[in-house]
């Protein structure tokens, strides 16, 4: 080591560096001790997901097991289904996510109304403020099949109830519409913080130019986001294998016949720790989640980097 | 005062289109809290026979009566959830505003190579058992404050922010600051913090939130009912309000004389109630406070 430091000319002078900064670095402890034992440690303990648990043993005691715990979790042959069901939400949470969140910040921002503007914006964010829990109840009011007004408005038109907790092919359009009910308004306030800090100067040339207020959306308000949708898009690409885990979990319950089509990989790999105890395959399925997230992110991020590097996240 | 100016056909346009979006996307997400509200305030009957209502019928306060009747559970919860929010919130916002800080620092030699140890965690993480495993087995969270506190404690996403918003600070405060002798803590507790204050609004609104809505931990470290945060409550009151109405149902039993139906919808009300109070007061600085900006730099 040492003769490595000695052959590069200008020595990275760290403990001088450490000794002007400390109370820099001292500021900067706690969170990068939260970081190691909430985030690397953990890290370390995916070695379970080649290993037969056993108790007595704790993470790092037990014995080995080579690939069995993989070969259990694709013999239990549930993994492409929750694989393909998180991918497919979370393409049509992010795709569906921009045109909400970005459209309605630009809208709100065109509108003259303060007032108006004040109240839908408030009202937008108010289910931003809700746990899953209660939206959970809050579906359980609206879609209960004896009693939900749901049907109580099919009803009064004439047609017959429709039991949605009995219908697995209707849940894809329900939580796709809960997941942007629920965070629309909470983005559209990232999307305006950005506007806000857009030059007006360029809006102003723009209309005396003659530009009409359709033509500045398009050509100045909309590329001038792209940065701030880049961020968030890439964010929630690296998180592409992450299902929301409250969101599953508390509106659609523990229905067997809904989970074709409502079980993602957070959930599955909840039941298997929690409910079947499953340590060695839980953790099996949480590598493969997190080894399929690093990869993708990695993959989009370099081709992004590659068309402008601007815009990588790294 | 401004002079007024002529709007013309494409602000118009603009401003209708976008006045019918928005109010129709703002009634949808109005109209289920309304739906819940109102369902609360009915009589049990009236639910049982005509089902949720749509506009308020047969109004009764029954449901609140009975939940506060056996108050103890409640305000326990309430007591929990308040706590674990004031402690944690603080907590949070101080933690993640310090670091931010920290990073902003054009100074610091250091910035970029510690950004990147906090953000790798974002793009690779052990999963969900490894931690589970730390926390219950070699850090003890069964049945303790400390495990509804910490999980939450830090946000890469919230030091982000911190650190995009406080980079908008001009540096010289700092610098000069340092110049007069000024250590880099008192800087950051005597100048930075505030001139922050639509950042500290923000994150103590995302933090806040988080606590007062956290069900998940509670359900993975609590098994204690005295400790039930509320949200838990809530859901173990749903669960198990839906468990009896099954039970009732299969076993062709009258329904208990309880209230059920509308004592969830009470409960979801109580549960929710005061962290949606918190907005107004912070709103007017939301916009301000929410930059967010390159992990680098």
């Amino acid at each position: 080591m040492a003769n490595k430091t000695t052959n590069k000319p200008p020595k990275t002078p760290f403990l001088k560096t450490a000794r002007k900064h400390w109370m820099l670095l001292l500021m900067l402890a706690p969170a990068v001790i939260y970081v190691l034992v909430f985030s690397y440690i953990p890290m370390t303990g995916i070695v379970l997901a080649f290993k037969n648990y056993q108790y007595s043993g704790g993470i790092y005691g037990s014995p080995w097991n080579g690939l069995s715990n993989f070969k259990a979790l694709l013999t239990a042959g549930k993994l492409w289904q929750v694989t393909r069901n998180t991918f497919l939400y979370n393409v049509a949470f992010i795709f569906l996510g921009v045109i909400f969140e970005m459209g309605s910040a630009i809208l709100l921002n065109e509108l003259l109304s303060k007032i108006f503007k004040k109240i839908t914006q408030s009202l937008m964010f108010l289910p931003y403020f809700i746990s899953w829990v209660v939206a959970g109840a809050i579906m359980y009011n609206i879609f209960n099949y004896e009693r939900g007004v749901f049907n109580h408005i099919l009803n009064a038109f004439g047609a017959g109830s429709f039991d949605l907790y009995n219908t697995p092919d209707a849940w894809p359009f329900v939580i796709i519409f809960l997941k942007l009910w629920k965070q629309t308004g909470y983005g559209s306030i990232v999307y305006l913080a950005a506007i806000t800090g857009l030059d007006q100067e360029m809006f102003e040339a723009a209309s005396i130019d003659g530009a009409s207020a359709w033509q500045k959306i398009r050509y100045l308000t909309i590329p001038s986001l792209v940065p701030t949708m880049m961020i968030l898009v890439l964010m929630a690409i690296g998180n592409i294998f992450r299902g929301d885990f409250g969101l599953f979990y508390q509106t659609v319950r523990s229905s067997a016949l809904l989970e074709p089509s409502t079980n993602v990989i957070d959930t599955y790999v909840f039941r298997l720790l929690i409910d079947n105890g499953n340590i060695g395959v839980s953790a099996a399925a949480g590598l493969y989640q997190s080894v399929l997230c690093f990869i993708t992110i990695n993959i989009c991020n370099t081709l992004v980097k590659r068309a402008n590097p601007d815009y990588a996240l790294y | 005062m401004p002079v007024k100016r002529k709007i013309g056909k494409d602000v118009l346009s603009v401003n209708i289109v976008g006045g019918i979006l928005i109010g129709l996307f703002a009634l949808v997400c109005l109209m289920p809290f309304y739906l819940i509200i109102i369902a609360s305030f009915t009589e049990e009957t009236s639910l049982i026979r005509n089902g949720y209502p749509l506009i308020p019928t047969d109004f009764s306060i029954q449901s609140y009566l009975l939940c506060l009747k056996n108050p103890i559970a409640i305000v326990r919860a309430y007591g929990t959830t308040i706590s674990v929010t004031l402690i944690g919130t603080s907590l949070s916002v101080f933690l993640a505003t310090m670091t931010g800080y920290v990073l902003s620092r054009k100074d610091f030699p250091w910035r970029n190579q510690f950004s990147f140890f906090f953000f790798f965690t974002t793009l690779f993480s052990g999963g969900l058992v490894p931690w589970y495993m730390l926390c219950v087995r070699y850090l003890h969270f069964k049945n303790s404050y400390i495990g509804l506190i910490l999980p939450l404690m830090f946000s890469v996403w919230n030091m982000i922010i911190a650190k995009s918003f406080m980079a908008g600070i001009p540096a010289e405060i700092s610098e000069s600051a340092k110049i007069d002798g000024a250590n880099d803590i008192t800087i950051f507790i005597k100048l930075i913090l505030p001139l922050s204050k639509p950042l500290l609004a923000t994150l103590g609104l995302f933090a806040a939130l988080a606590y007062w809505n956290d069900w998940y931990n509670c359900m993975l470290y609590v098994t204690d009912e005295n400790m039930f945060t509320l949200q838990y409550y809530l859901q173990r009151v749903l669960g198990s309000a839906e468990a009896m109405r099954i039970v009732a149902e299969k076993s062709g039993m009258a329904l208990p004389s309880v209230p059920l139906e509308s004592m969830k919808m009470a409960m979801t009300v109580i549960a929710t109630g005061p962290i949606v109070l918190l907005y107004p007061f912070v709103q007017r600085y939301f916009v301000k406070g929410l930059t967010i900006g390159a992990v680098k730099g």
